[in-house]
């Protein structure tokens, strides 16, 4: 389907986090490759966010994470794009998408203007995906949906290896969900890079990921949709009458 | 100076005629944007409480000092302050629901510990200066270092500006980007502590916080973006720092609560003409 290797991926080994003497993840091990999308499943405090974290570099793990290419080499640099959950933010701020975005893109304060060249860079990084036409919304005005796509334009550049994309818990429904997956879809053909996307829609999910795993502080079953939904783990973990 | 006293001198106002005015004026020139282009991230990052908390810790810094045997108040409230900032952040970090609560208590125990040092025998009359100010009494060389402090606050600011801007906005995602919103964070506290200390012997420790929240916010009601904020609350702050020494020199109000008032007319204005809002 997609132009690429599949071979590039993030490995993870054996990754254990603990916190305050509790163990919130034991011995996870899985391979994310780029041009798939990669979809972590799993009931609230199951150690998703944990995970998120110790890709990020935030939380200290044991165990590797490692960035190994198409010839089986590991690439020190790993450069992760990342679509935070809670974009809580005080919404009466004055401020424009294209001041958030060029804040992220140049050194020049904001505050001192938006030279043409970054304001470009803006416009063709939302044009990208589909909300070129925000430029100028004050941030606070816009809607869940358009700020995951916001965030998401963000997290391209600088070009990402792996993209994570942490699941909204609200304030984007169940169609501004798909809108936006049927974007990160699309972006997957067009881009190098491996996506994770935590999800609780375990439908659309279903409908998008190339990968599954289902994770409860360790990985209980990980492969296609289809083989992990038949899973008995899986079933422990959402019921059996899970509609999906 | 004497060129831009000179320049003063030519303003057809009578209160500009005196060399002590003219000096205030100028202080008010170097004072007033750095608290506006500070102000801006102060009601944005929600820490008007915090300058509240940092603006009084100057009794103590000022306290200590004598205790310390330090020569210089001044040196004594930077050194306090810049502690005191870094400690209040601290707890902001920690990101318990009950922050505004523990700033009060540092900032209740900072003024009682202040006044129960300076207050000592009885002797406080002589300090009570340090909580309304006196722009009035400024000198040159106090008006060179608020020079070299507005340079360097605006160039910090400059540099600090973005990453400070994304932290704001959303912690996780300017971690995700690499930025060291500790270090942009710590920066920003020291920034304001060093503007507050520098300028608490002119405006005083009652009325510090107003001049960096109000022009600040009267902006925010305003502006649209980024740029318009600080642009208008720079111009707000410069507006109301000319408008209300010249004012107190005219009705012989004091000249601090004069500037205050003026800005807290402009925060109601911008009210106002604030868009309305879904």
């Amino acid at each position: 389907m997609t132009q690429f290797c599949h071979l590039c991926r993030i490995d993870l080994q054996h990754v254990s986090v603990t916190r305050g003497g509790q163990e919130l993840l034991h011995d996870v091990s899985m391979h994310i490759h780029c041009g798939q999308l990669t979809a972590l499943i799993g009931q609230n405090g199951a150690g998703k966010t944990t995970l998120i974290r110790a890709l990020l570099r935030q939380l200290p793990y044991s165990g590797s994470i490692r960035h190994i290419n198409e010839h089986d080499r590991e690439i020190q640099r790993l450069v992760i794009g990342y679509v935070p959950q809670n974009m809580e933010f005080d919404r009466e701020m004055p401020l424009t998408v294209q001041d958030l975005m060029a804040s992220a893109f140049t050194h020049r304060p904001v505050w001192t203007g938006v030279s043409k060249k970054v304001r470009d860079q803006v416009h063709e990084a939302l044009a990208e995906v589909n909300a070129a036409d925000i430029i100028n919304h004050p941030l606070g005005r816009c809607s869940g949906g358009e700020i995951q796509r916001v965030l998401l334009a963000l997290s391209l550049h600088p070009a990402p290896d792996l993209l994570v994309l942490d699941e909204p818990v609200s304030g984007v429904d169940s169609n501004g969900l798909a809108m936006f997956l049927e974007t990160v879809n699309r972006l997957r053909s067009t881009r190098h890079m491996a996506i994770l996307l935590v999800s609780h829609d375990l439908r659309l999910v279903r409908e998008f990921a190339d990968h599954v795993i289902l994770l409860d502080r360790t990985v209980l079953a990980q492969g296609a949709p289809d083989y992990v939904y038949a899973t008995p783990e899986f079933d422990r973990v959402f019921g059996s009458g899970e509609a999906v | 100076m004497e060129a831009v006293y000179k320049l003063f001198g030519a303003i057809p106002l009578e209160s500009l005629q005196f060399g002590f005015v003219q000096r205030a004026l100028l202080a008010v020139l170097f004072l007033t944007p750095l608290f506006g282009l500070l102000g801006t991230m102060a009601v944005n990052h929600q820490m008007a409480f915090f300058s509240d908390a940092l603006g009084h810790s100057a009794l103590t810094g000022v306290g200590l000092g004598i205790i310390l045997g330090l020569r210089s108040d001044l040196v004594a409230m930077l050194i306090f302050g810049v502690i005191w900032a870094l400690l209040i952040l601290v707890i902001k970090r920690t990101g318990s629901a009950s922050a505004d609560t523990v700033i009060s208590v540092f900032s209740s125990t900072s003024i009682a510990a202040g006044l129960l040092i300076l207050a000592k025998g009885g002797g406080f009359a002589k300090y009570s200066s340090l909580l309304i100010g006196d722009i009035l009494t400024i000198g040159d060389d106090d008006l060179l270092w608020l020079l070299l402090a507005l340079v360097a606050g605006v160039a910090l600011w400059a540099v600090i500006y973005n990453g400070l801007l994304l932290t704001s906005v959303n912690m996780s995602l300017a971690r995700s980007r690499g930025i060291r919103t500790w270090l942009w964070e710590g920066a920003f506290v020291v920034l304001v502590a060093v503007a507050v200390m520098l300028s608490i012997q002119w405006i005083g420790v009652l009325l510090i916080n107003a001049l960096l929240i109000l022009p600040a916010a009267a902006a925010r009601n305003i502006a649209k973006n980024a740029r318009q904020h600080a642009v208008w609350s720079v111009c707000i702050a410069l507006f109301c720092g000319i408008a209300g020494l010249l004012v107190s020199c005219e009705l012989g109000t004091a000249t601090g609560p004069t500037i205050v008032i003026c800005s807290a007319v402009c925060y109601a204005v911008s009210l106002l003409a604030r868009p309305s809002r879904k």
